[in-house]
């Protein structure tokens, strides 16, 4: 979750929804994300809304603790219970991320998800996903975990190469990411996701297929591979700013990304959205498509970004802010927008675009459409599937998704 | 304070032998303005009060318009002090000379009306390149010339050093350079009683037909064109039916009057009185500089001397940036033309600027004033095309063609290319003569004489090809004098040189805003230059786009943009998606402003960049 937050109208204090945002909810799954705004140390290259305090105060008084947190997300759990009026979905997804959710107890994270079972429940086959720094978890954790409803888990590994985890300043040992993948194996994860990141400066590719096949080879069903982007006002932009560390060319990050895709094509992996790879479709990450399908979350905690029918807010970014509004039983939204439907074409084409199974091309305008033949023509998109009807990017075009969207929307 | 003369004589009953006509030829910050109000001041048209409430805040709107509003001509009555007791009260006319570069034609009718010439000049300075071009102009119309060294009140003043060089200029004795400080008056008196004294009064048949000058011409947009003029021979009397000699349009004298400085209606104009008529007229080309006012009947049958029509020397294609301004730029353009009689336009299509218009200029100053109005004036964002000069290309099957803009320069056989020239003056301290002269050689210059108006000042007169001088070249002085050369040209004809074509392509179409005619010698660099820049420039699009400089299809100078083979954000969550659309939605916006050459997409700043001289660095300091 980015730390920046955009421009919007104010969310009403009880958190009230217009009505036309539940129009039609029952066609559609419900998930949750859970946002932890802790970690043990800032890593330079991160710009989510994460604090190392373990103790923050909101202006009112309020304390917002590691060690209390789990009932601040409540409160917003009940809120949104209230705000959601009698919609009768169970919740199909839970994502806690972060931060470090696992910086929490076990039994923290169990029972914020035991509030949502008692306030919505959840649907039987429901995905209950949390991500997990390699060196805050061991078999006990897993399997507190495990037995609180959890089952699936997403390690940040990022890199099995020492120096580049260095860069990025992450504080695990190589080799004990793909430990946790065993543990969490063992303590009964069916799904266990590993995140990569790529393109950190000084990686070589040599370093990066090393990351690859460290990674498969510890056997998670799941590879999710980022870019690692310098973000504005992190400390990796301001070393790179001031020529400490170089910046990573784009053509590298497109060989980087190739690489990625044929080490995880060879073992079995195929891709489903630009930056995710699953062994089967019963792997994929159900809560992310969720996202990408323009289906409804509620996204609880600092900084948090919401989406119910239509309807998008986002919660204020301090944890002290968000525990003091909860404790005055006000919304933490901090504002919203009410997407119209043009708004919601467009996130629909940039965000399906980006899957494997694509969009429809009958959600283009004509010039989008004339659009999308040309990208057809030039190699960007798939031309079995464009003569089927379908907008699919080839690996060429999945590099530029986002100049084809620019493209496509028109 | 002077008293403030009576028996003044009244306008269209004038003595001519009373009538002094003069002007001030200064370098711009030599205190010319300053040095009129306080002459305004002293002959009591203006009183102390009303000098700072209107006339100073009149002066203001000048400097902001620049070449445009001027005082003109402005009526001063003097009776000198010098004599013993009160002396006969004469008619100063003083009359104001447009001080730039490009409007020597102008300044040389301004000259025509006057009889003297008051040369001011700042005594921390010296004198200015401008001002000695304009000083030979006067000399050339057998202007009386008063020197005159201002400013002497300043610490820095070196009197005795810079009356010695006017001396030596004029040919006069140092002695006889007038010493003024016009911010505190000291020495004016004497100045004006000089004035009357030095200068001679015009001389006319006062029983002759009417034959007026126009030295001025000013679009009002009150009162429409208010015409500047001096009565030659005869008298034009209010109401009567004039005619433009040189187009024998007829026109009701609505208005006629002198400037005093507001302006003054009177009964006519006689023999060598300076003054102002309005006939209705909406457009100065319909009351052009240089031409002959007589009645319309029983008028003159030869007109006066010296009329030239203007010429537009430097061209430019100026663009909207957005396109949907291009019917602005075009009211703008008509709004300005009004009051300029030298700007010609038509419109033009790029293929990659769109629609815009080639304009016509006398010269690079007078582009710059023209440009700089549309923008401030009229609220118009503009990309101009590098400023080209007219060629005359002569085919070997004997046909010709005038080329304006270097995209039509003809393909085929070429037998000859005719260039315009001008002979340039350079003013400078001495020490500079050497980076001068490599400059001058360096632009294909000759040498055609040096000077030295005092012991380390340099005159230096060059004929150089004007497409050398409208390509950055007083930049370039400035930047290698430390600031300290001025320049002056005016046209010489012109001359046969090896002008090539060199086209840009990128990705294989040619980029007409790009093209640009040169010496062949200097085409090779230019294609480097281009190529490499337009290489930072274009940003990288989803196909290799080579970029090619030519002459014909003789290919100089080749650099390739890689094909982008990275462009998407590698996450995408919920808390990114309303920070994704609204990005998508600002480039888009960007995308529009893109222009399609061909298949590649170049953002307008390239084209603006690269347009833009190299030395943007040495520009930003001035």
């Amino acid at each position: 979750m980015p730390s920046v937050l955009p421009d919007g109208e104010p969310v009403p204090d009880d958190g009230a929804l217009p009505g036309h945002a539940l129009a039609g909810a029952a066609g559609r799954p419900l998930g949750f994300y859970l946002h932890v705004p802790y970690c043990a140390t800032r890593c330079g290259y991160c710009d989510f809304n994460t604090y190392t305090a373990s103790e923050l105060r909101g202006s009112g008084g309020v304390l917002a603790s590691r060690d209390n947190y789990a009932d601040t997300l409540a409160q917003e759990i009940r809120l949104a219970r209230k705000a959601l009026g009698d919609d009768p979905r169970p919740v199909e997804t839970v994502f806690v991320g972060g931060g470090t959710p696992t910086l929490l107890a076990a039994a923290d994270l169990t029972r914020v998800l035991g509030v949502i079972r008692a306030e919505f429940g959840l649907a039987p086959d429901a995905e209950v996903t949390t991500e997990a720094n390699p060196e805050t978890v061991d078999p006990r954790y897993l399997a507190d975990l495990r037995a609180g409803g959890f089952n699936r888990v997403s390690f940040g590994m990022q890199s099995a190469r020492p120096h580049v985890l260095r860069v990025l300043d992450r504080t695990h040992t190589p080799g004990r990411p793909q430990a946790c993948v065993a543990e969490a194996h063992a303590a009964g994860f069916e799904h266990v996701n590993l995140d990569l990141i790529y393109g950190t400066p000084g990686e070589s590719d040599d370093d990066w297929r090393a990351s690859l096949e460290a990674a498969v080879g510890a056997g998670p069903d799941h590879v999710s591979a980022y870019a690692l982007i310098v973000e504005e006002g992190t400390q990796l932009a301001r070393r790179v700013r001031r020529g400490e560390i170089p910046p990573t060319d784009d053509d590298v990050h497109a060989d980087r990304y190739l690489l990625a895709e044929q080490a995880l094509t060879a073992a079995g992996y195929g891709w489903y959205e630009v930056s995710n790879w699953a062994t089967a479709p019963a792997a994929r990450c159900r809560h992310n498509e969720l996202y990408w399908r323009g289906a409804d979350w509620w996204g609880a905690g600092p900084g948090a970004h919401s989406h119910v029918g239509g309807v998008r807010w986002w919660n204020v970014k301090h944890p002290g802010a968000y525990a003091q509004a909860l404790a005055e039983s006000r919304s933490p939204g901090a504002g919203r927008e009410l997407l119209t439907d043009e708004d919601r074409r467009v996130e629909r084409v940039l965000l399906e675009l980006r899957l494997s199974d694509g969009l429809p091309l009958d959600l283009l305008r004509p010039p989008g459409a004339r659009a999308a033949a040309r990208a057809a023509a030039d190699g960007l998109l798939d031309p079995a599937a464009h003569a089927a009807g379908r907008a699919v990017l080839t690996l060429r075009g999945r590099l530029l998704a986002d100049a084809v969207v620019r493209d496509l929307v028109d | 304070m002077p008293a403030t003369p009576s028996h003044v004589p009244q306008p269209s009953r004038t003595d001519p032998a009373l009538i002094r006509n003069f002007c001030i030829i200064a370098h711009i910050d030599h205190g010319k303005s300053t040095l009129a109000d306080r002459m305004l001041q002293l002959t009591g048209v203006v009183d102390q009060r009303q000098m700072r409430a209107q006339y100073l805040d009149r002066m203001d709107i000048e400097r902001e318009r620049g070449i445009t509003i001027k005082s003109q001509a402005v009526r001063l009555p003097w009776a000198p002090t010098d004599g013993d007791g009160p002396g006969t009260t004469h008619v100063l006319n003083m009359i104001d000379t447009p001080g730039h570069v490009d409007f020597t034609y102008e300044v040389s009718r301004s000259l025509a009306a006057c009889e003297g010439t008051v040369l001011l000049v700042d005594a921390a300075q010296g004198i200015e390149a401008q001002t000695l071009a304009n000083l030979y102009l006067a000399l050339e119309n057998d202007l009386t010339i008063i020197p005159v060294l201002n400013k002497i009140d300043l610490p820095a003043a070196q009197p005795e050093k810079y009356a010695a060089e006017l001396a030596h200029i004029i040919g006069c004795d140092a002695s006889d350079v007038l010493k003024v400080s016009a911010k505190t008056g000291v020495g004016v008196p004497e100045l004006l009683n000089e004035v009357v004294r030095q200068v001679p009064p015009p001389v006319g048949d006062a029983d002759a037909p009417a034959r007026a000058m126009i030295f001025d011409s000013v679009y009002d947009s009150y009162r429409g064109v208010v015409t500047y003029v001096k009565v030659v021979d005869g008298h034009l009397s209010k109401r009567e039916r004039i005619q433009m000699m040189s187009t024998g349009a007829a026109h009701e004298l609505l208005e006629i009057g002198v400037s005093s400085p507001e302006m003054t209606v009177s009964d006519g104009l006689g023999v060598g009185e300076v003054g102002y008529l309005i006939t209705g007229v909406k457009d100065v080309r319909q009351s052009k500089v240089g031409d002959t006012v007589t009645r319309l009947h029983k008028g003159a049958t030869d007109p006066l001397s010296g009329y030239k029509e203007p010429l537009p020397m430097v061209f430019s294609g100026l663009y909207p940036l957005d396109g949907s301004d291009y019917p602005e730029l075009r009211e703008a353009l008509d709004k300005l033309q009004l009051n300029d009689a030298a700007l010609v336009y038509e419109p033009e299509t790029s293929a990659a600027l769109g629609f815009g218009f080639r304009v016509g200029f006398l010269g690079l100053l007078h582009l710059d004033v023209v440009r700089e109005r549309l923008e401030r004036e009229f609220g118009l964002d503009l990309i101009a095309t590098a400023p080209n000069v007219v060629y005359r290309v002569i085919m070997e099957d004997g046909s010709e063609h005038v080329v304006t803009n270097p995209s039509e320069f003809p393909t085929g056989k070429i037998s000859e290319v005719y260039e315009p020239m001008v002979r340039s003056t350079v003013l400078a301290p001495s020490e500079f003569v050497g980076a001068i002269m490599e400059l001058c050689q360096n632009r294909r210059g000759t040498l055609l004489g040096m000077d030295y108006l005092s012991e380390d000042r340099v005159e230096l007169r060059y004929t150089l090809p004007l497409a050398e001088i409208v390509f950055d070249f007083f930049d370039q002085l400035k930047s290698k004098t430390r600031g300290y050369a001025s320049l002056d040209y005016e046209p010489t004809g012109e001359q046969t040189s090896e002008l090539v074509k060199v086209d840009i392509l990128l990705h294989g179409d040619k980029v007409d805003a790009f093209s640009a005619i040169l010496h062949k010698d200097k085409a090779y660099a230019y294609g480097v230059r281009m190529a490499g820049k337009l290489r930072e420039l274009i940003p990288r699009q989803q196909f290799e786009v080579p970029i090619q400089a030519a002459i014909g299809s003789r290919v100089i100078a080749r650099e390739t943009v890689r094909a982008i083979r990275k462009d998407v954000l590698a996450k995408c969550y919920g808390g990114d998606i309303s920070r994704k659309r609204k990005l998508l939605e600002k480039q888009k916006e960007g995308k529009k402003r893109m222009k399609m050459v061909g298949n590649v997409e170049v953002p307008q700043e390239a084209f603006i960049a690269a347009l833009s001289t190299d030395d943007s660095d040495a520009k930003a300091k001035k």
